[in-house]
Order: structure tokens, then sequence, then C-alpha cells
């Protein structure tokens, strides 16, 4: 087995990244020149091009996360994690199909400009800036976690000192250079994730002889042909069908994915970004599964798992094995850099939520000056900043894998439902979006509180470690007596029959005992890990119901005007 | 003329209704496709994993179950390809129309 210099301090790694947060603080002081309209602020004056779109959209959505996880995943459950990373790119076809040009051409900054577009704006932006606001927290928990967790491991960087570097550099990004600022550090991002996983691809298959017969063959001579077929990722159908959905409808529903749309001039480019960004980021899957297969055949299960038992180290690793200490820093620096193209993302994007929504929407009841909003979106942002950095110390060592899911099911459920509805339907009204916002929000908060994520694993992780020690000390005794009495049959024939009575009454006891044992096994109380299934179908029938209930003549009036911007774009800004 | 009956004359345009009939359907009909051919894989993994595990060729370790995820991926794209070729060639042609009746 190889050395390796993960978790060292690495002088090359460490170049790289001040390479890049230099470049990236130089954007950052052009772009802040350029920063001082709400237009500047939130939508970088509307001057990013389709194809530089798709490409800032593929680096607001490749999470480190995604990139280490699914690559570690692979590489330790060959096929399921393949299964895994399907899932994470189904949503955007959808997005394409039903959202990308409306939203577009009805809204100027947030998707709750869209929802609001012919209500009544105080409680539609309220409710919307909820939904914005609980998916952001919940994404960027989750980042920021994974973040201090992720560069502890690859730099040996203290966690709390991690988190603040990402802190204070994603402020400076949104505070100074706003959307233009956070735009080119997710596109130089891709760049050099798309780029330096192309590169570790070519190394890896070269081993192959760019075969990718002889990449599987490999991989099923060492870890047998098991590797290459569906294991136990999918055991219940409802609950792979719930998280399907919550994938699927919950990209659409994205507040810092949504955002990106408002950057480009026109529906046009945002209708071409979308089709770049859903073939970088399936083009980023195909390269990720790739190098998780490479690492499992040439690092090996037991160094990657040794280093992290959840895979994350796999595809550094590979890194080291194939192109030394020099291509490792280098990955290590563009895993840090995707940390800080996301967590900007979602800072601005939570920011845009407080200011636009609910401080100028809401509290000012859509009057504000430009200075204004812009001075307080930057508070805002600051806000934020500053409690991603405090929220990411409180989870630390915290398992919050969950926050992604969870992020997914409200996006699903709270927002992507209304925005539907009210770029569709003629009968939607102010009272229906409200209450299908508010009923998918608290549903899947709720659900997932109540599912075997966190009442299990999280809330009732005590009892359920204690159940499963005590049913495996019953199971270790059974097997050790039966054992024992084996031995006594074998050495005296003349006992057989007695021991074979003994044999069968401590077997039957042993499973009564078992079964008492387990039966203590704490339930969730709702069944499922993903509550989409439920909550996205509940905010549906909500809204429909409710605006049924009582109609709105002048929301219904204004959905012609409506309906011409949306297909034609007359008006959009 | 307001502009709300202004709106209102345009939607009933034979142009307009062309224009957002064939998005309308186009939208629909590739959305459906999409979620037959994810919950379709996850069918097929949820009841079908033999059919998965089936290898590719003789002798080979490949198995069908790689080229299908791959698939799903790459499919995915593609439809959002279609949409958007189709979108920049007619749709766009049909909004310039509809845009011109507009200002004339």
């Amino acid at each position: 087995m190889h050395e390796t210099i993960i978790g060292q301090v690495n002088a090359i790694s460490i170049i790289f990244f001040l390479l890049f947060v230099l470049a990236t603080l130089g954007i950052t002081y052009w772009a802040a020149k350029r920063t001082r309209t709400t237009k500047e602020f939130y939508a970088a004056g509307r001057s990013i091009t389709g194809f530089q779109n798709g490409l800032a959209l593929a680096g607001d959505y490749m999470s480190a996360a995604s990139f280490l996880g699914i690559a570690g995943l692979v590489s330790t459950k060959g096929y399921d994690g393949l299964i895994y990373s399907v899932g994470w790119l189904v949503g955007w076809p959808i997005l394409t199909f039903l959202i990308a040009e409306p939203l577009r051409n009805l809204g100027k900054y947030t998707f709750a400009d869209v929802v609001a577009f012919r209500l009544s704006q105080r409680p539609v932006r309220a409710a919307a800036a909820s939904g914005s606001l609980i998916t952001v927290l919940f994404y960027l928990i989750a980042q920021m976690v994974g973040a201090g967790t992720l560069i502890k491991l690859m730099f040996g960087l203290p966690y709390e000192s991690a988190l603040v570097i990402v802190g204070v550099l994603m402020i400076a990004y949104v505070i100074f250079g706003g959307m233009l600022a956070t735009t080119w550090v997710q596109i130089i991002k891709a760049v050099l994730l798309l780029g330096g996983a192309t590169v570790l691809v070519i190394m890896t298959l070269y081993q192959f002889g760019f075969s990718y017969g002889e990449l599987f063959s490999q991989a099923a001579k060492t870890y047998g042909d098991k590797f290459l077929e569906p294991g136990g990722l999918v055991t219940s159908p409802v609950d792979a069908f719930s998280l399907g959905l919550a994938l699927m409808f919950g990209t659409a529903g994205l507040p810092h994915i949504l955002m990106r749309f408002y950057t480009v001039p026109d529906a046009k480019e945002a209708r071409k970004s979308v089709f770049y960004a859903t073939g970088f980021i399936g083009y980023f899957y195909i390269l990720t599964v790739t190098i998780g297969f490479g690492a499992a055949i040439l690092v090996g299960q037991k160094l990657i798992t040794g280093i992290d038992a959840g895979g994350n180290m796999a595809a550094p690793l590979l890194a080291e094995v194939l192109g030394g200490s020099m291509f490792l820093g280098f990955l290590a620096a563009v895993a840090f850099a995707t940390i800080l193209a996301v967590v900007a993302g979602l800072t601005l994007a939570g920011a845009s939520a407080l200011s636009h929504d609910l401080f100028v929407g809401v509290i000012r009841r859509g009057v504000a000056n430009e200075k204004d909003e812009v001075k307080v979106a930057k508070m805002a942002t600051l806000g934020l900043g500053v409690a991603a950095i405090l929220l990411g110390i409180l989870f630390k060592g915290q398992n919050v894998a969950f926050m992604v899911g969870l992020a997914f099911a409200v996006a699903c459920s709270a927002n992507f439902p209304a925005l539907l509805l009210s770029i569709l339907w003629r009968k939607f009204t102010t009272a229906g979006a409200a209450t299908s916002i508010y009923t998918g929000l608290s549903l899947a908060v709720i659900l997932i509180f109540l599912s075997p994520t966190v009442w299990v694993d999280i809330v009732h992780k005590d009892e359920k470690a204690a159940v499963t020690t005590q049913v495996k000390t019953l199971e270790d005794g059974i097997k050790a007596k039966i054992a024992e009495l084996e031995k006594i049959k074998s050495a005296d024939a003349a006992k057989a029959a007695a021991v074979d009575a003994d044999m069968a009454a401590a077997k039957t006891k042993a499973e009564a005992e078992i079964k008492e044992a387990k039966s203590k096994m704490p339930q969730p109380i709702f069944p499922l890990k993903n509550p989409a299934i439920i909550s996205m179908l509940a905010a549906f029938l909500v809204g429909i119901l409710v605006s049924l209930m009582r109609p709105e003549k002048s929301a219904e009036q204004k959905f012609e005007d409506e309906k011409l911007r949306t297909y034609v774009g007359i008006g959009a800004e | 003329m307001s502009v709300h009956k202004t709106a209102h004359d345009i939607l009933q345009d034979p142009d307009f209704k062309k224009l957002s009939g064939q998005k309308d359907t186009i939208s629909i009909v590739l959305t459906i496709m999409e979620l037959l051919l994810y919950f379709g894989f996850i069918a097929l993994i949820a009841f079908n994993k033999p059919y998965l595990a089936q290898k590719l060729s003789e002798g080979g370790a490949t198995t069908i179950g790689i080229p299908i995820a791959i698939g799903t991926i790459i499919v995915s794209w593609i439809l959002t390809g279609i949409y958007v070729r189709w979108a920049n060639k007619k749709y766009d042609t049909l909004v310039k129309r509809v845009r011109n009746k507009i200002g004339g």
C-alpha cells in the first residue's frame, strides 16, 4: 500500500489555492465598480451570455460534496454510486421545459417576483421568502459543515479556521462584487473542476488502455461481479420514488439556481444556458463515476476507507497515485474553490430573499430606492455569512447529510408548486399561493424530522446503537453456544440426540430474545426517508383547493397580461 | 385601447394560439418523457435487478445496468437539446411574428 500526503499541510495546494483567491479577489475588485444598482447587484446587469451562464449554473450546482462524495460512493459501493449520481441530473430537463423561460420573462431578481406577479405582493412575498430562506439555510449549513470537514481532511487545517476562511471570502465576493463577481467565481470554478476531472479521467483510462470494458473487468476481478450490479441502495420503491420526485422537481425550486436566469439578457439566452448547464453537469457526473471506479482499482478501497470512512478522499487519492503531489495539490485547491463558488451563490440568493422580497416587498410595501435596497442586500449578505460560519461551527461533527435532502424537499414542496401554478393557472389566488407554500414548507420540515433519517438515526441515535449492540451480543452468544454444542456432539456420538434437543431449545430461546431486543428498536413516526411524495402533492392540492374556494377577480384579470409576457416576453425586464 | 384589451386581443390571435399551443404540447410531452425515463430506470432497479445485472457480452464484466445509467444521463441532455433546438428554430420565429403584429 502506498503512502499518502493527504491531511498534511501541502505547499503546492496552498499555492494553487492562493492563486485562485488572488484571481477571484481581483475579479471582485473589477466587479465592485460595476455593482452599484440593484440590477447589477442581483443580476450582474443582465450582461452574462447563455454559454457563460451555463458554466456558472454548473459551477453553482456541482458541489464539492457531490464531486468527492459521488466518487467516494462509487469507489466503495460500485454500481449503487452510479444510480445515485443519475438522480442529481434529472431535474435539469424539467427546469428547461417548464420553468426557465417563463421565469426569465416574468421576474426581475427572485422567483418570488413570478409568484407575486398578479397576486397581492405582501403575503405572497413573505411566504416565498420563507421558502427561499429555509431552502438556502439548510443547503448552506450542509455545505459549511462539509467544507470544514473536507478542508480538515485535505489540508489538515482546523475545522473552525476553514469555516472562517470560507465565510470571509464568500462575504467579500458577494458584498463587493455582487452577482457579477459570484458569476465569475462560479465560471472559473466550473472550468477548473471540469478540466481537473477530465485530466484525471484521461490519466485513469490511460491505465486501462482507454477501454471502459477493461476498467470494469478489473473492477469485477478485484471486488466481484456484485460491484457492477445494483445492490441495496433501492430497497423500498416508494422511498425511491419520493426521493426521485424531490430531486426532479426540487432542482426547479432552488432559489440560487433560479436566480441565475436573471443574469442573462432574455428568455432565449436563459433557455440556451440551461442546455449548456445540463451538458456540463451530465458530463461531470460521468467523469466522477469513472474516477470512482478508477480509485477503487488503482487506490484500493482499503486505503480510501482507511482515510475517511465515507470514501470522500477517493478522488484526491487517485490524483495523487496518478499525478503525484502536484496533481493532488491542484485538485485539493479545486475542491476548495468549488465550495466557495457554491456558498457564494447560496448567500446571494438568501440575501436577495431578505432584501428584495422581505425588506422591499413586505416591510416597505414595494417602495424603496435603489441605494437603500442595495445597502440592505449587503447587510443581509454580511448577516447570512456570519450566521453560516456560526451554524457551521454549531453543527460540527453532526450528521448533516439529511439537510441537502431536506433543502430539495422544501424546494420541491414549498417553492416549485407555487411557481408552476402561478405561471400556468389562471385561477391561482393569493391565499392559494401562501397556503400552498406554507403547507409544503411545514410538511417537508416536520416529516423529515419524524423520518428514519432524523427521528431514528439522529434523535434516537443512542437507543438505536444500544439495540444494535444488544442484538449483536445475543447473536454472537448463540453462535458460540452452537459451536460448543457441535463440538460435544462430534466428540461423543452417544450424546447426539440429547445435544440436538439442547441446541433446538437454545436456538428457540435466543430467537425469542433477539426478537424481544429488536422490538425495542426506535421506529420512525413517518416511514419515508424523503417526504416529497406527501409534501409536494399536499402543496399542490392545498394551493388548488384554496384558490377554488375563494376566487380572486383581480388576479384572474391580470392573467392575460401575464400569459402574453410568459410566452412572448413583452414587458420582460 | 387599454393594455388589458390589447393583451386579450393578442391572446385570441391565431398566431399566438399556435405559439402557446405548440409550446405547451412540446413542454408537456418532453416532461413526461423525462419522468418516464428516470422513473423507468428506478423501477428497473426496484423490480428487476437481475435484468440490470446481465453481462453485456460473453466474458466481459460490464453489466447492462452501466450503459442504462449513463444513457439516462445522456438522453436527459438530448431531450433538453431537442427542446432548445425546436425553440431556437420554430418558437422564436413565431414569437417574432406575434411581436411584429403588436408593434404594427
